[in-house]
């Protein structure tokens, strides 16, 4: 393996973790609250996957670190400002169409970094994502079945998945924009160049989204500062202060 | 639910309402890592049969259960009604031959 | 319990056919959806196999409630992971009620109405972490209690749906108490919650068998029937007996001055629950009932869309497939 700052790593690390420990905790919202049982019952699993998924990532990142920090304290005992997820993975779950275009776009581009990442020099990331991977390619055929069934369905939901779009489209770019670490990672052969997965999500979603009837909406603007953790959401916050509160309320106990 | 045969019942309530606009009944059936073939899990609800396949998988094999799944709407499905219980079934019973334990094996032959 | 107060309907069948049928049942042979059956057989079952479904579904609200605030990603876990199955259960049972000559979207609407009731105890609140140890324990324990012989119910779908659910659960007492193991031996914040949490949910619990035997007169025919297969007050004995030395194991003290073990009948003496309580919560006057009903009516307004939009879909695919063909 390629020498590469540790830090570097841990921050890498944190930003797999930290897109799947919030997208995780936004999925379990809706249990016991979806449209249908059967939603209920596989938007559960989708959330039990990142769940394990960030237990994995950061676990590794504690250890990467070296501070002695768990996966739980990384997730439990860290402020807003030390998140690295993207800013699409914090946003509120809406409705259920919001939802699930939330977790398609999400899906595309974790399927492509993950199916990199299973090439990673790395050998526990490899792991990781052999694993994960799996998962996720079930999460986006299920996600883009879905976003497809509703765009094409009736007026009424085909309206609400354009307007679901509309709202998140902005919020694609920041996970193919690639600063200081992820330069790192790819040249150590961690991960892989972000702007060489483009092609794949591109053609993905956008197939996914004509077979929807939706239409991508013009303009290149795009929402960033949430995987560098310079500026979040006010979303993330709210999020956090459910999250960490009985760790936060009863210091040093265990459960 | 309707065909005579079908494998549910009309009670005599539902007979006289509409038509329902809701998601349909498929039945499902899956064939384990080991299974030699598929077994009736149970049923749920699906708008068409790529989603009850893709329910069926989170909703019947949450434990990892099954690997092949199958489908069919519940309303295809065909059942012998009750009152020909004897004639279909009769006849195997009688076939002893049919299972394992029909036979003696001798304990020095080992397992079989 | 899941189904409690179900009332067995009264049955005016040809006596040849009821006798028969009773001869089967009592043959212990199931009851499968096509056979002849009395109609308040199916009337009784279709209620309580309904009944039990909402309990299941609604029962995802209060434990649900602590998912996004569980202490660790293993209890997150874990906590979804049950919630989840409980959604499986209800879907087993709606399944079952179905072969009934039921569908689930009309026994819903039944539920969202008022018309169909759930089990009583989950008008209660969840106020606490050591709550979801209180009620994986007590709740999931009385709840398995009246679960495994059901399996043995005269019904064939109810009987494998109950199967089905019990190899599940095996898991959901056991998480519950491990929460409450933990919490008894925390800190002493940690063990006085998990004291509260016993205060709250002891009384509730010995609820959920339902009204004492004297005061349910609906019993005989439903046991005749295979449908109910021990008296509420059986339970509810074995439930007491079974959790107090748990209780004690985890130095938490059951919330009954008069409870003392009675040799002679090899069980212990313990009080009632307050039934004017009960009555009150069944009515609608229990402390969640209207939030409960409230978040199931949201998700099945707010869900409507959905489902019609993939109903379209579904329906504009398959005139697509004919017209290519």
């Amino acid at each position: 393996m390629a020498s590469v700052d540790q830090t570097q790593l841990f921050e890498f690390l944190c930003r797999m973790g930290d897109n799947t420990l919030v997208l995780g905790h936004r999925v379990s919202e809706w249990c016991g609250h979806a449209p249908v049982l059967e939603e209920d019952i596989a938007l559960a699993n989708t959330a039990l996957d990142l769940i394990g998924q960030t237990q994995m990532w950061l676990g590794y990142a504690g250890d990467v670190e070296g501070k002695g920090r768990t996966a739980d304290d990384l997730a439990m005992l860290r402020d807003v400002w030390d998140f690295r997820n993207v800013l699409l993975v914090e946003q509120p779950n809406g409705d259920f169409g919001q939802t699930m275009m939330r977790q398609f776009l999400f899906d595309a581009w974790h399927l492509a970094m993950l199916k990199a990442l299973t090439a990673s020099s790395n050998e526990q990331i490899a792991a990781i994502a052999a694993k994960s991977v799996k998962e996720v390619q079930y999460h986006v055929e299920r996600s883009g079945d879905t976003v497809i069934g509703l765009g094409d369905g009736t007026s009424e939901s085909h309206k609400r998945m354009q307007d679901a779009l509309n709202l998140l489209w902005p919020y694609v770019g920041e996970m193919f924009v690639a600063d200081a670490v992820d330069d790192a990672m790819a040249q150590a052969g961690i991960a892989p160049d972000l702007a060489s997965l483009r092609a794949e999500f591109d053609a993905h979603v956008g197939g996914v989204l004509a077979e929807a009837t939706l239409t991508i909406p013009d303009g290149k603007f795009t929402h960033k500062g949430g995987k560098s953790g310079f500026q979040h959401s006010e979303h993330l916050g709210h999020l956090l202060t459910q999250m960490q509160w009985l760790q936060r309320a009863y210091p040093g106990a265990t459960w | 639910m309707s065909s005579p045969n079908s494998a549910y019942p009309d009670t005599p309530d539902t007979q006289t309402k509409p038509k329902r606009h809701e998601w349909p009944l498929w039945e499902v059936f899956i064939r384990g890592q080991h299974g030699m073939s598929h077994r009736h899990v149970g049923s749920l609800h699906a708008p068409d049969e790529e989603m009850a396949i893709k329910n069926a998988r989170d909703v019947y094999t949450r434990r990892n259960e099954g690997v092949s799944i199958w489908v069919v709407e519940a309303r295809h499905i065909a059942a012998s009604s009750p009152s020909e219980k004897g004639p279909l079934y009769e006849p195997s019973e009688s076939k002893v031959y049919r299972h394992p334990t029909f036979f003696d094996i001798p304990e020095e032959v080992g397992a079989m | 319990m899941y189904a409690q107060m179900i009332k067995s309907e009264a049955t005016q069948d040809d006596p040849e056919k009821l006798a028969a049928f009773q001869a089967r049942i009592d043959a212990g042979e199931k009851i499968e959806p096509k056979d002849w059956m009395p109609v308040g057989y199916r009337k009784t079952l279709i209620r309580q196999i309904g009944q039990h479904a909402h309990s299941e579904i609604v029962g995802q609200l209060p434990e649900g409630n602590w998912i996004t605030r569980a202490p660790t990603l293993e209890r997150k876990a874990i906590l979804l992971a049950k919630v989840q199955d409980e959604a499986g259960h209800g879907l087993y049972l709606y399944c079952a009620a179905e072969t009934l000559g039921v569908s689930r979207d009309e026994m819903t609407e039944m539920l969202l109405d008022g018309r169909m009731k759930y089990s009583s105890i989950f008008n209660y609140p969840t106020l606490t972490w050591a709550d979801m140890g209180a009620v994986g324990w007590l709740v999931d324990g009385a709840a398995i209690m009246n679960q495994v012989p059901l399996q043995r119910t005269s019904f064939g779908p109810y009987s494998r749906a109950m199967i089905r659910v019990c190899k599940e659960e095996s898991f959901h007492q056991r998480q519950g108490y491990d929460i409450m193991m933990k919490m008894a031996q925390g800190t002493p914040e940690q063990k006085a919650m998990a004291q509260n949490a016993l205060n709250r949910f002891w009384y509730p619990s010995l609820m959920m068998f339902g009204p004492s035997d004297k005061d349910s007169v609906h019993s005989a025919q439903s046991m005749a029937w295979k449908i109910k297969m021990n008296t509420n007050d059986e339970l509810r004995q074995k439930f007491v007996d079974q959790t107090v030395p748990q209780a004690e194991y985890l130095g938490l003290t059951v919330p009954d001055d008069t409870l003392t073990w009675n040799e002679e009948k090899g069980g212990y003496d313990f009080a009632e629950p307050d039934w004017d309580e009960f009555f009150e919560v069944i009515q609608g006057n229990g402390p969640c009932n209207t939030e409960r009903l409230a978040a199931r009516n949201k998700a099945w307004d707010d869900g409507k869309w959905v489902r019609d939009g993939l109903l379209a879909h579904a329906e504009k695919r398959s005139i697509r497939k004919v017209a290519a063909e």
